[in-house]
């Protein structure tokens, strides 16, 4: 594992909450059509594919990757499929990384995707489970025990849910791609139904159709290529099981092992002032405060504060998820690479009207699962 | 569809419902678990390395990777660490809205298991409020999770916070 890598091609589709208009495969078409486009590239040039989403029942397509082998252009190349649950979107970009750190590819297209609407997440999201009481609600029922605990722990104001989901809008709004991109103001989500005490429905992630696509290159592949590339300073996934004694699902060890892999790997010292913007997956708006801290860019308890100054908006210190995030889009599969996708393209001055200026370094993250999957990389404008 | 002909325009979403009944093989421990519930038992599993205990019992510990080979009955009764009150259906759910998804912490388990909170107001649950089962009366229970029918309130003293954040 020497060689560097780079991004050369971002892809990603419109989405929306029923894309009508396309198949899963023209779907994941779109993305890929849009990646290669965007790298200067042919399917000819790919040496290898590797596809994330999330579970299968969230469509009840099983193995998807091999019925979307067609649509991926991934005929007599070799295709594997990448599952981690909610962060898979950033573990599957990861994996195309490995594949060309090896040396045996040179170009390697990632593509992750989900279609909410062929399916129901929030069924398949609430397990019946034969030796237990089916009682978790969806993946809202389940993370709002552990926003609640955050609250608790920190005693942070009842207003920073609300603050961060406003700022997730205004951010969307200048993403042509975001599923929701009109402004809310803090009474409209103060006063949204309370879906699950204490998660408001204005402070939830919304269901998306959409993918995203990545073309990871080498090196000699990378400078080859008619863009400047976003450099993969260095990545990193961790897990940790679901039910273990002591385990912190407010600031799980597994996220915070895996900040410190991708800062030492970049050579980051201070993340609050080393880097210029980060993409993080914020399904539930409470979740920004929680993962500042667990990423280190401040002690324990500090997270919300962070939000209270509004140190976290475009223009100011450390600018969170321009793109609108999570909040703004979620086609689950895809909502990690989404994330990784545009901290590269924030690297690459090619984030369009939600650009960070003079963004030189960015972290993108993502977890999944009961917060036990995590996957992140640090993507400068540098080699 | 109507009878009348073709529809006019282009049919682009068939909404249709998939069945997948599947076969779930409990295993060893957790037969014995649901057996146990018929005797108003909890039985949890105790690591042979760290002594913690699992509910419901799991056979190797995921923290220590050593053998759980002591299964030990566990209190009916324990804390709310944290929980949610829920306001969503979901799909082929009866159980009544609002309602209050706990995690509980036994008395004598390492670690939370899924609880409903009754027989009190879902604005009146606290982190640290004291809980204890309800079952099914005798004659009517199956060796099944609804066996518990719910827990609710024992009129305890709440536990600190500090206690309990550790067992979330």
């Amino acid at each position: 594992m020497s060689r560097q890598a780079a991004v050369v091609g971002v892809g990603q589709t419109q989405h929306a909450s029923r894309r009508a208009d396309v198949s899963i495969a023209g779907l994941v078409r779109e993305a890929v059509d849009r990646a290669l486009l965007d790298a200067g590239l042919e399917h000819r040039d790919i040496d290898a594919v590797v596809v994330g989403k999330a579970p299968d029942m969230l469509e009840g397509v099983m193995q998807p990757e091999q019925f979307l082998a067609g649509a991926l252009g991934a005929h007599l190349k070799p295709l594997i499929r990448v599952h981690t649950a909610g962060s898979v979107g950033a573990s599957t970009a990861l994996a195309a990384v490995t594949h060309v750190r090896t040396g045996l590819f040179e170009r390697v297209l990632a593509v992750a995707f989900e279609k909410q609407s062929e399916g129901n997440a929030m069924w398949a999201l609430s397990p019946n489970l034969p030796f237990t009481q089916p009682l978790v609600a969806g993946a809202g029922g389940y993370f709002a025990p552990y926003v609640r605990a955050y609250m608790a722990r920190t005693k942070c104001p009842p207003h920073i849910g609300p603050m961060t989901a406003v700022n997730a809008r205004q951010n969307g709004g200048r993403n042509e791609y975001a599923h929701l991109r009109e402004p809310m103001t803090l009474d409209d989500v103060m006063n949204s139904p309370v879906l699950w005490d204490p998660i408001r429905y204005g402070e939830t992630c919304p269901s998306s159709d959409g993918a995203c696509a990545l073309v990871i290159a080498s090196e000699e592949a990378a400078l080859r290529g008619p863009r400047r590339p976003a450099w993969i300073r260095s990545g990193a996934s961790y897990a940790e099981a679901m039910w273990v004694p002591g385990r912190d699902q407010v600031s799980p060890r597994a996220g915070k092992i895996c900040a410190k892999a991708v800062y030492e790997g970049a050579g980051i010292t201070n993340p609050w002032k080393e880097i210029d913007t980060a993409e993080i997956y914020v399904p539930f708006a409470w979740f920004e405060a929680m993962w500042l801290e667990n990423l280190g860019f401040c002690d324990p308890g500090e997270g919300w504060k962070i939000i209270d100054r509004g140190e976290q908006r475009m223009g100011a210190h450390l600018p969170i998820n321009p793109s609108g995030g999570v909040l703004c889009s979620n086609p689950i599969g895809a909502s990690g690479m989404l994330r990784l996708g545009e901290a590269a393209l924030q690297v690459m001055g090619r984030a369009g009207a939600h650009q960070v200026d003079g963004a030189k370094t960015a972290l993108g993250h993502a977890y999944g699962g009961g917060s036990q999957y995590f996957a992140m990389w640090i993507v400068s404008n540098e080699r | 569809m109507s009878t009348s002909g073709p529809p006019k325009e282009p049919v682009k979403y068939v909404e249709k419902q998939l069945h997948l009944p599947y076969c779930y093989v409990a295993g060893d421990y957790k037969v014995r678990y649901l057996a146990a519930l018929k005797d108003k038992t909890i039985l949890g599993s105790k690591c042979s390395r760290t002594g913690k205990v699992f509910v419901p019992p799991i056979v190797a510990s995921p923290e220590s990777f050593a053998p759980c080979d002591e299964l030990i009955p566990v209190a009916d009764r324990g804390v709310v660490t944290t929980f949610c009150i829920v306001n969503i259906p979901v799909i082929g759910r009866s159980i009544e809205l609002p309602y209050v998804a706990a995690s509980v912490a036994l008395d004598g388990a390492d670690i939370s298991i899924y609880a409903l909170i009754q027989e009190c107001a879902p604005a009146d649950v606290r982190m640290g409020m004291r809980v204890e089962a309800v079952w099914k009366p005798d004659g009517e229970r199956q060796g099944s999770h609804e066996d518990i029918i719910h827990f609710r309130p024992t009129g305890e003293p709440d536990a600190p916070l500090a206690s309990f954040m550790h067992r979330l």
